[in-house]
């Protein structure tokens, strides 16, 4: 019976990244805005390697990439990418310390935005170098983010 | 610390392809994806089924902030409400003063392209749209419209404002659309200069309140204060709304180009609804291939 209740807090959790993505936020904000769901993505992967893995990173990329316009597949590349190392080091991440854990997202978020200014400049769009800001911004929101999902693992436990 | 569950030991016994195989298999089903969608514009139906699932978040993101101005409207002061109203009126008589002219300019337009044998432009058709709120892209200028495929949006269609243009329309799903807007980099808009006819192409800066014209020469017969208009170069946007304003014009004799600045006419940044343009044009072009292809 506690199977489904953390399914559903999954899902949640999902839904509420995307809706985070998207919401309006006031001018200069909107730049810093943190990458909910790719921090989403790696707490599960990390935390139930078994039930969320890199095709479920995938399919949230499209999503992502349907929701904000983006090219079709970008996200998802970049996604099912970082998910699969997350996977590769699930086992020690585990046991980091918070700063180490926070500098593993640092790296795990550096190497998603490298994927997507790399497809960006691919197709020659317009790059800044402001499109890093988010990788700060998710390592200082990340404490806050998985204490939230860990408090929904525990919960249904 | 993120926990971790006891029950979760499964991944030492995994089923199926390893996740490296799966992650490359992925990430090669992904460029495919991005190729085909970027060259040769394939997914255009599967983009649209697409939104039509995530719709619903973007409606939910939407909602609280319609529900907030709706009831800012509502809780209006009457005397402002009073303000507004006589304002309106004015514009409205005003407004109205100048249509009489034009349907006169429209109809010795007419006559006069009869004349020389070229084809009439019908009078445009527009449709009123709101825009979502609900944030794309945070450094590339795109929205999002409750007007979709359901209600005749289709790719490419131009977008107005009270005051110019807008932007166009780059996805269609079926209960909502993606536009850029002409601010962003990515954006280019052929215009005419109204005084002296030049031609050229407005690109998009990346900011609200800005659009440049890169490619005039330095003896470019512009200057700061002329008024822009689209050209209909191109067959996206409708000929002769609005642009901009030409604000500065910087030469620098080492340079090849001359830097061009204009403020667009288009209130960008405080929309809350757009025009939907079909043009009299569009659906002469549309319906020319078509003849086309079925006489050989």
């Amino acid at each position: 019976m506690r199977r489904p209740h953390l399914g559903t807090s999954v899902v949640l959790s999902f839904l509420a990244a995307f809706a985070l993505t998207i919401v309006p936020l006031p001018g200069q904000l909107s730049a810093m805005r943190p990458d909910f769901v790719a921090m989403t993505v790696v707490f599960w992967i990390v935390s139930i390697p078994s039930w969320v893995g890199v095709g479920i990173a995938w399919i949230c990329g499209l999503a992502l990439d349907t929701l904000t316009g983006a090219l079709l597949g970008e996200h998802a590349a970049a996604l099912a990418l970082i998910a699969w190392i997350a996977f590769r080091f699930h086992q020690r991440i585990r046991v980091f310390p918070l700063w180490q854990e926070c500098f593993a997202v640092f790296l795990l978020l550096c190497v998603y935005h490298l994927v997507l200014t790399w497809v960006g400049g691919t197709i020659g769009r317009h790059l800044s170098s402001l499109q890093w800001i988010p990788v700060l911004t998710s390592v200082i929101v990340w404490p806050l983010w998985s204490h939230a999902l860990n408090s929904a693992v525990r919960r249904v436990r | 610390m993120i926990e971790v569950r006891q029950t979760d030991t499964k991944t030492l016994f995994l089923r199926g392809p390893a996740p490296g195989t799966r992650c490359l298999l992925l990430l090669i089903f992904s460029v495919v994806l991005m190729v085909s969608d970027y060259r040769f514009g394939h997914l255009e139906h599967v983009r649209t089924t697409f939104s039509a699932v995530v719709y619903p978040l973007r409606a939910l993101v939407d909602a609280p902030f319609s529900a907030a101005h709706a009831i800012a409207e509502r809780f209006k002061e009457r005397r402002r409400l009073f303000a507004e109203n006589e304002n309106l009126k004015e514009e409205n008589l005003l407004a109205r003063a100048r249509l009489q002219q034009l349907d006169a300019l429209e109809a010795e337009n007419a006559r006069l392209r009869t004349l020389m044998e070229s084809t009439a432009k019908v009078a445009d058709r527009v449709l009123i749209s709101e825009i979502l709120n609900v944030d794309l892209h945070p450094n590339r200028h795109r929205i999002a419209i409750d007007k979709g495929a359901r209600d005749g949006a289709f790719q490419g269609q131009a977008l107005l404002d009270a005051h110019g243009i807008v932007g166009q329309i780059t996805h269609v799903g079926p209960f909502d659309a993606e536009a850029i807007l002409v601010s962003d980099p990515d954006h280019a808009l052929p215009v005419e200069v109204i005084r002296s006819g030049l031609q050229t192409i407005a690109v998009g800066s990346g900011r609200s309140g800005e659009i440049r014209l890169p490619f005039l020469p330095n003896n470019a017969d512009i200057r700061a204060g002329d008024q822009l208009v689209s050209s209909g170069m191109g067959g996206v946007f409708p000929r002769g709304y609005p642009v901009g304003t030409v604000r500065d014009v910087n030469l620098d004799p080492h340079e090849p180009f001359a830097k061009i600045v204009a403020a667009p006419a288009a209130t960008l940044d405080r929309d809350r609804e757009v025009l939907l343009v079909w043009s009299g044009d569009r659906t002469d072009s549309e319906v020319k291939p078509r003849a086309a292809s079925v006489t050989p």
